[in-house]
Order: C-alpha cells, then sequence, then structure tokens
C-alpha cells in the first residue's frame, strides 16, 4: 500500500473545475513527480493534500490514516511537509529561526542543533543569522525545504522548488532530493524543470486542465501520446 | 396585543435607520476592501452639519438635507477615498483596521472640536411630533419617513448596481480589480463614488437616528455597532441579508424595552447591549476562513530579537528614569507619573498580541476595566493577592471572549472584542450590586470605583515609592515581553503573523496559539488595570474603561511601534501624561481631541512606528563614541540642572531635547568625528570600490568625480 493515497478529488472555485476526480500516490524511498502546464491544478492539490484546501469530493490518507477531515497542522504532525510555490517564508525570523522553529513545533528536544545540520545540508550555515525575507529567491526555496525536512516529514511536498537557482544549483538538488527518498521519505515534485524531474523520479503523474491526464515512468510519459498533445499540442512523429 | 405591533413597528423604524447605516458600511467594503469602523463617526458628523444648518441657522429642513446629503457628506467621503483609503488597498489587514479606527477617533475628536459636547443640541424629527394613527398604533412621519427611506434604498441601490453601468463598475472592482481595470472600468472611480455614497448613507442615518437617541457624539458614533452586527449578518456581502439582520436588531431592540421587566437592575440597559451580543453570535456561526499565506505587497516590518544585553540596559534606563523623577517632581506629578506608566503597561499588553501575533484587540481598556474591578473588591488594602486575582480572572474573562473569534482572526477578532466592550459600556459596567441567591455581585458602584494602591512593603506609602515601584513593575513587564519574543512561542507567533498557511503546515496550531496570546494579553491589560485604578487620586470611573478609550490606545501603540516597549510608553504619555496639562493650557484639550487619531491616520500605514525612524536616527551614535559621549554628558548636565532646580517647564523639555540631539547634530554638521567617517579610511576604502558603486553605498564626492574622470579619459576635459 503506497504512503500518500489521494483518492478522487475534486475541487470547485465556483464555476471553474480546478480538480476533477484527481487521484495520486507516492511511495515511501521514491521521488514521485507533478507535472503539467501552468493552472493545471497542481498547487490546488497540494494544498488539499495539506489541508489548506477543504475538497467538495474525495479523501487523502497517509498509510491507513484518513486526513480528510484534519486541520493542517494535525495533517503537519502526521508527518506531511510542504514548500510553497510563491515563497512563505517566516520573513520576520532569520533563517535559522524559521529552520529550529518547525524541528522544535514537532518536539525536536534540540531544536538549534538540528536547524544547523539542515542548514550544513542545504548549503546555508553562512546565511544563519540574516533575515529570510532578505534571501534571494533560490536560497530562500532551501530554506524551506529545510524548515520542511525540520518536521521530520513521511511525505515532502515540493512545489518548484529548483525555480530561481541556476543549472549547477539544480544538479545538486536534485542529487540531494535523491538522498532524501533514500532516506524512507515519499517525496512528491512539482517542477517545470522536465529534465529535472525526469531524472530524479520514479513515478510521474502528468495533469492538465484539472484532470490526471497519465501516469507512469519517465520513460512511460515521455513516450505517452495524450502527454505530448497536451505540451506541444501535437503527438509525437 | 396592540403593545406588541406598537413595540414591533417602533423597532422595524430603528431597523430602517440600521439599514441604511449597514449598507453604506457594506457598500464600501465590498468595493474597497476596507471595513471602515468610522462610518459611525462620518453619520455623527453628518447629523451635527444638519443640526447646524437646520437647527442653528434656521435653514429650511429640505434645503439642509440636499447640503448635507448631496454635497457635503458625498465630497467628505470621496476626500477620506482618494487621500486616505486609496493607498491602503494593499496593504495588511492590520494596517487597514488601525487607520480606519483612526479615523474613528479623529473624526469624533473633529466633531467634539467643533460642536462642544457639554453643550445641548435640541433636534426635532422630520415633521415634528406629528403622526397618524394605524389599526390603533401611533407612527410618528418621521419613523415613517424612515421605513420608506429603507425601502426606496432597497430598490434604489438594486436599479443602480445592476441597471447602471456606474452600478456594474462597481461590482466589477469587487470580483476583480485587476481585471475590471483592463476591462475599462476604472476601480478607482467606482471607489470613489462608493465611498461617497457611504458617506451619504452614514449622514442620513445620524440625521435619521438624532431625534430619536440624543444628538451627542458617541451614541451616535457607536450607532456603528448595530450596523456591524446587521452587515455581519449579511456577511459584508448580502444587501438582502444586511436589511434582514437591521430588522432582527431593531426589532429585538424595541421588544426588549416592551417586555424586559422595568425597572431592573440586571435588566434596564440590557437592550442596549443587544446588537453587541447580536454580533458575538453571528460571529460564533461564521464558517472559518482557510489559513492564507501573505500578501505579495507588503511593508517590511522590523520586529528585532532584542539582545538580553540591549533589553537588561533599558529596563535599567526605565528604573533610573523612576528613581530621577521620584527626587525632581512633586507629590502630584509623582502621582500623575506613576499613572502614565500604569497605563503604559495596559499598553505593553499590545505588544505580544498586535506586535508579535498581528490580532486585534479594541477591548484592552474593558479588560483594564475587569482588573480594576477584581482589585477594588478582592485586593483591599492594595494586596499582592488581588494584583494575581485581577491578571488570572481577566486573563480568564479574554480566554473567554476570545473563543468565538479567535478562529476567524483579524477583523473578525477586532469586531468580538469591539463588541463585548459595548456590551462592557452599555450593560455590564452600568449594574448596580445585584445578587444572584445569597451571592452579591458587584462591578462599578454608581458608575464608581474605589480601588487602594498596591502594597508593597511599605514601598508604596508615599507617591514617590509608588512611582518608583510602577517603573520596576514596567521594566519587569517589558523584560517579560522580550522574554517571550525570544522564545519559542514568540517565534510561532511571528510566524503565524507571517504566514498563517506555512505556520499551520509546519505543525502549528493557530486557533490554540491565538487563544493563548489573548490570554495573555488580557491578563497583563487587567493587571494593568489594576494598578492604573490603584494610582487614581480618589475613585475612578467607568467611563475610563470604555470601548472609545480602547481605541487610541490601540494606535498610539502601533503609532509608536507596537513591536517594542515604545508604542506602550507613547500611548500611556498621550493618554494619561496630556490630560495634565489642561488645566495650564487649555488649547491642549483641543489638540489632544485631535492628535491620536491623526497621527493614527498619518503614521499607521508604517507598521514599525516611530521608535524605528529613531532607532535609524540615533544609529550614527553608536559608531561614533565622542558624539555619544556629547550626548550624555549634555543630557547629564541638563537632568543634573533641573535636580537643581536651577531649570524647570518648558524650557527644561527645550533644553532636554537640544541635549539628546546635541551629539547628532554635531555629528551631522561634521563638528564631531564619526569612525565610519575617518577621512583616510574613506581613502583606503575608494581604491576597493568598483566605479560603478561609486556614490551608491555612500555620499558622492569630488575624489570619486576625479576618479571617473581618470577611468574613462576625461582628465582636464572642462565641463562646459
Amino acid at each position: 500500500m503506497s504512503l500518500l493515497n489521494v483518492r478522487d478529488v475534486t475541487v470547485r472555485f465556483g464555476g471553474n473545475l480546478a480538480l476533477d476526480n484527481v487521484s495520486l500516490t507516492a511511495e515511501a524511498g521514491q521521488v514521485t513527480g507533478l507535472i503539467g502546464p501552468n493552472g493545471a491544478g497542481k498547487t490546488t492539490l497540494f494544498n488539499v493534500i495539506t489541508g489548506l484546501q477543504p475538497p467538495q469530493r474525495g479523501d487523502v490518507r497517509l498509510g491507513r490514516r484518513d486526513l480528510t477531515k484534519l486541520p493542517p497542522y494535525r495533517r503537519a504532525r502526521l508527518g506531511l511537509a510542504r514548500t510553497f510555490q510563491r515563497l512563505e517564508m517566516f520573513g520576520l525570523l532569520s533563517v535559522r529561526e524559521n529552520v529550529e522553529l518547525a524541528a522544535a513545533v514537532q518536539g525536536n528536544s534540540s531544536p538549534a542543533a538540528r536547524a544547523d545540520e539542515l542548514l550544513a545540508m542545504v548549503g546555508l550555515s553562512a546565511l544563519a543569522y540574516t533575515r529570510s525575507d532578505e534571501l534571494p529567491t533560490g536560497q530562500a526555496r532551501r530554506v524551506e525545504l529545510a524548515r520542511a525536512l525540520a518536521t521530520e516529514p513521511r511525505v515532502l511536498l515540493l512545489d518548484e522548488p529548483a525555480s530561481g537557482q541556476d543549472e549547477q544549483e539544480t544538479e545538486e538538488f536534485g542529487e540531494m532530493l535523491g538522498g532524501i527518498a533514500a532516506s524512507g521519505v515519499a517525496v512528491v515534485l512539482v517542477e517545470h524543470d522536465v529534465q529535472l524531474v525526469m531524472r530524479t523520479c520514479q513515478v510521474v503523474h502528468v495533469l492538465d486542465f484539472g484532470s490526471m491526464l497519465a501516469v507512469g515512468s519517465p520513460d512511460e510519459i515521455q513516450r505517452n501520446e495524450a502527454v505530448l498533445t497536451a505540451y506541444l499540442g501535437t503527438s509525437a512523429p | 396585543m396592540e403593545a406588541f405591533v406598537q413595540a414591533t413597528i417602533l423597532g422595524v423604524a430603528i431597523a430602517s435607520i440600521l439599514a441604511v447605516a449597514a449598507t453604506g458600511l457594506v457598500l464600501t467594503y465590498t468595493t474597497t476592501g476596507i471595513f471602515n469602523f468610522a462610518h459611525g463617526a462620518m453619520g455623527m458628523l453628518g447629523a451635527f452639519a444638519y443640526w447646524q444648518l437646520r437647527f442653528d441657522w434656521g435653514w429650511p429642513a429640505p434645503i439642509a438635507l440636499v447640503v448635507v446629503l448631496g454635497i457635503l457628506a458625498p465630497l467628505f467621503g470621496a476626500l477620506i477615498e482618494v487621500a486616505i483609503m486609496r493607498g491602503l488597498t494593499d496593504a495588511p489587514e492590520t494596517v487597514r483596521v488601525v487607520v480606519s479606527i483612526s479615523l474613528l477617533v479623529a473624526l469624533l475628536g473633529l466633531g467634539q472640536l467643533i460642536w462642544d459636547p457639554g453643550k445641548p443640541y435640541p433636534v426635532r424629527g422630520f415633521w415634528g411630533v406629528d403622526k397618524f394613527e394605524v389599526a390603533g398604533v401611533d407612527i410618528s412621519f418621521h419613523r415613517a419617513a424612515a421605513m420608506g427611506i429603507a425601502v426606496a434604498l432597497a430598490v434604489g441601490l438594486r436599479v443602480f448596481l445592476y441597471r447602471t453601468r456606474a452600478g456594474v463598475a462597481m461590482r466589477a472592482a469587487v470580483d476583480d480589480r485587476p481585471l475590471s481595470t483592463l476591462n475599462g472600468a476604472r476601480p478607482n472611480r467606482s471607489a470613489m463614488l462608493a465611498w461617497a455614497i457611504g458617506s451619504s448613507l452614514a449622514a442620513l442615518s445620524g440625521i435619521l437616528m438624532a431625534p430619536l437617541i440624543q444628538m451627542s457624539h458617541i451614541p451616535l458614533t457607536l450607532l456603528i455597532v448595530n450596523a456591524y452586527a446587521a452587515a455581519m449578518i449579511g456577511r459584508l456581502r448580502s444587501l438582502p441579508l444586511t436589511f434582514a439582520g437591521a430588522l432582527l436588531i431593531g426589532v429585538l431592540g424595541s421588544w426588549a424595552i416592551e417586555y424586559v421587566p422595568s425597572p431592573s437592575i440586571l435588566w434596564d440597559n440590557f437592550r442596549l447591549a443587544i446588537p453587541a451580543i447580536v454580533l458575538f453570535v453571528v460571529l460564533l456561526v461564521l464558517r472559518q476562513p482557510r489559513p492564507r499565506g501573505h500578501g505579495l505587497m507588503r511593508t517590511r516590518e522590523i520586529i528585532p530579537r532584542p539582545s538580553w544585553r540591549g533589553s537588561l540596559i533599558t529596563a535599567s534606563a526605565f528604573v533610573a528614569a523612576g528613581l530621577y523623577l521620584s527626587q525632581i517632581l512633586t507629590d502630584t506629578d509623582a502621582l500623575s507619573a506613576a499613572r502614565i506608566l500604569a497605563l503604559s503597561i495596559i499598553g505593553l499588553s499590545l505588544v505580544p498580541l498586535v506586535g508579535y501575533a498581528g490580532q486585534l484587540s479594541l477591548c484592552q481598556m474593558s479588560f483594564a476595566g475587569i482588573g480594576a474591578v477584581v482589585m477594588a473588591h478582592q485586593g483591599a488594602g492594595g494586596s499582592v493577592i488581588g494584583l494575581v486575582l485581577a491578571t488570572v480572572v481577566t486573563a480568564l474573562v479574554g480566554a473567554l471572549v476570545a473563543l468565538p473569534a479567535i478562529r476567524l482572526g483579524g477583523l473578525y477578532l477586532a469586531l468580538a472584542t469591539g463588541a463585548f466592550a459595548v456590551v462592557l459600556d452599555e450593560w455590564l459596567f452600568r449594574l448596580q450590586p445585584f445578587k444572584v441567591g445569597s451571592w452579591e455581585i458587584k462591578l462599578f458602584e454608581a458608575n464608581r470605583l474605589s480601588v487602594d494602591r498596591p502594597h508593597l512593603l511599605g514601598a508604596t506609602d508615599t507617591n514617590g515609592g509608588l512611582l518608583i515601584v510602577m517603573a520596576i513593575t514596567f521594566a519587569l513587564l517589558y523584560l517579560a515581553v522580550v522574554t517571550v519574543r525570544r522564545s519559542t512561542f514568540g517565534q510561532r507567533l511571528l510566524a503565524m503573523k507571517d504566514s498563517p498557511a506555512a505556520a499551520a503546515t509546519v505543525g502549528i496550531n493557530l486557533t490554540l496559539l491565538k487563544l493563548a496570546v489573548f490570554t495573555l494579553s488580557a491578563g497583563m491589560a487587567g493587571f494593568g488595570g489594576a494598578l492604573y485604578a490603584g494610582t487614581a487620586a480618589g475613585s475612578v470611573s467607568s467611563d475610563q474603561f470604555t470601548f472609545v478609550n480602547s481605541l487610541p490606545l490601540l494606535l498610539l501603540g502601533v503609532v509608536g511601534g507596537i513591536g517594542t516597549a515604545a508604542g506602550a510608553l507613547l500611548a500611556g504619555l498621550l493618554l494619561a501624561g496630556m490630560p495634565l496639562l489642561f488645566n495650564d493650557y487649555s488649547w491642549m484639550e483641543d489638540l489632544n481631541r485631535v492628535l491620536p487619531g491623526t497621527m493614527g491616520i498619518a503614521l499607521g500605514r508604517n507598521p514599525n512606528g516611530i521608535v524605528q525612524d529613531l532607532r535609524e536616527g540615533f544609529a550614527p551614535l553608536g559608531r561614533a563614541p565622542l558624539a555619544l559621549a556629547v550626548t550624555l554628558a549634555s543630557t547629564g548636565v541638563v537632568l543634573g540642572l533641573r535636580w537643581a532646580d536651577l531649570v524647570s517647564g518648558f524650557p527644561f523639555a527645550g533644553l532636554l531635547i537640544a541635549a539628546v540631539l546635541s551629539g547628532g547634530l554635531l555629528l551631522r554638521l561634521g563638528v564631531l568625528p564619526s569612525a565610519d567617517a575617518a577621512p583616510e579610511e574613506l581613502a583606503d576604502e575608494d581604491t576597493d570600490v568598483p566605479l560603478e558603486w561609486l556614490g551608491i553605498d555612500r555620499p558622492f564626492h569630488d575624489d570619486d568625480v576625479a576618479a571617473l574622470d581618470r577611468a574613462l579619459g576625461l582628465e582636464g576635459v572642462p565641463v562646459s
């Protein structure tokens, strides 16, 4: 049984169907990709999983536990963590405080030490005492990643974590994700850098206009006609 | 049965006026996203303007009405939109609320400045006392007119919003402001129109209401709380539901007059609290909004993590100031200074709540009143147990008040706390002692309360001693607030203020956190209230603990800097200190009416307050030891002169300001050297600065021009 199970989720904003009967699973120890054009519903799906957006229909399970009715903070304490497409730093706090707080909330007995460890991992030790809203986007995304990891998640949802990072940073980032997944975390990656997704993910989901268009291995997805049509407007020759 | 019909019809008439007021409120809120707390104050000004034209100058009613409703009120509304509200479109909700409340306070002050509250303002309804009879029930023409106007307004607004181009543009701006702009609409124009109409409706409701209650500043201004409740039933969106809400409140109030036993100690003023209670109940059933991320457009807030060293120095400075003042002030003045500090402690209670957590309370003085009541009845002889009880009881009441609205937060919490304050003002604080079974409950007696000064091993027996104890207490509470900021609890509060969505997704229970900080803040206010009442010369009146008194406390706190103790001190100084000067300088009283509100409007937008400007202004002194020494020495000399009684009053104040500014001024004039402006160091730095950076990180000087000329090969080329 998959660690994260999203089943038949439907979300409507007025007359606009943002998610139409969408299902998604993510396995522990794997990086699961979620791609799709802008407005496909990727962030909305993350919001549903983390409890920021109640769905009209469908459910979200973590292992056997049904999370659908739980508030966001309870889901976080059960092991769901995320980063945000539009940065949501605790801008009044320092970089270190951002991470330390997340560790403390989860009951870590030495949150400061854990924060230092994670900041070293994402390469931001030198900026630990900088106010977090002073960082450029790429570095801020790493702080959000460290903050999410500080909650010791079982499922990690990353919303465009590589945007704002240069090529080399993105490559290192892909390796880091592999390492995080290898430690037993189910990583779900929303990303526009398709190369990164294909390189890092074991399974890729494709979302288009609120519907799940295809699910498969990176190879299968790259050959999938419906996906090619949606992305390129035409199928491969 | 006849009594029932009569009461209902009277209620419907009141409801009609409320509907007019609430409609204006909803219209401005939906069009511009700003909840106009000053709507009632605008109505009050409209009613007084009408009184001036109609009754003082004797103009015919129709002409006076046209001038007020057709010219003065709409122009005033449009002016407020353009000058104040337009800049708030992208501001955080706390800033919008604070500026809107500042407007309320400023307009109330303006009204009292123009029309002296001490004088009577007799008004008559339209057609005087003429009335007609329907089914055996008397209805005055004035009330009938109110009902007719409400119906006409409902129909007229429907037609305006759905059938006219301006109305459709207004609705488009509500749905999506940027999109409506792309489609050729002009949202700014729609907003101006909405405020003009809103202001006219406020004035109309004030004019209609004045003959039915009394032509008085505060009651007319507080009419808005009734309109809040009606608007909230309409969820600040639906005009038909707003009308229904107004009907409910008007009729309930009228039935209460008819059916609540009278005279009754417990229920006499209950009807006045009905709208606030309705508002409370509505907030209970409103659905919780989703936690949101932070917006894109924000002013950068600065809430520094204070160091222990700096905080201890500041706290010691408070104590030293207390000691110094206790030596130079007269006995009476020392008591006044102690009272300023007590009020500052109430102001300090807003720092964790507003400064750290970004939540608003409009009832901090009501909490202070509860603390005072507990101290009066349980703290005989000024016992410390009384102070502890005052703190605990107020904290518990705070938790109870917050429970219904805390999950909603923001504007809703502000409204709930405002409603609570009005329930206390209008009803509970006016109750005479009454019995429940064999238990006698006493709050205020005949609106007054006698509270013993806090007793601490004889240290507070003299006024000078009391001042020192208050200074130490303030310093300790300041350190407690610093501890909160430095703790994980403080970090959680700031995280929630910054991004509720992110805070929730790292596992923070926002509802519990808000409840905790609200309880803490209420407890502090209760403690401060017990001291505030205990430092009064004689008994205190319940009038000192009203909704209207809570507002300047909040907005001056924000103006001074709500993330630090500075805002609290500013609020204490202006609110408890300025009135001391009224006897000698009567113009101060007029100034004090409009000063807090005006400051709030002007400075409320800056979330960092005056303290941040001061901090930046004095920062160069930290890098210039000589200038710092000059400042400290000259300040010391002036304080010494005052101690020796060689100077006092305004000359002393002037000298003190000059001394505090001396080092910085000399530094700026170049008389004193600054560590980072030493010429030889500059020369060293220049070699490292890339050409394109010249003049960016420090002032541009002649050497830079020469360096640029050299690099560009322009040396010796004359500038024509």
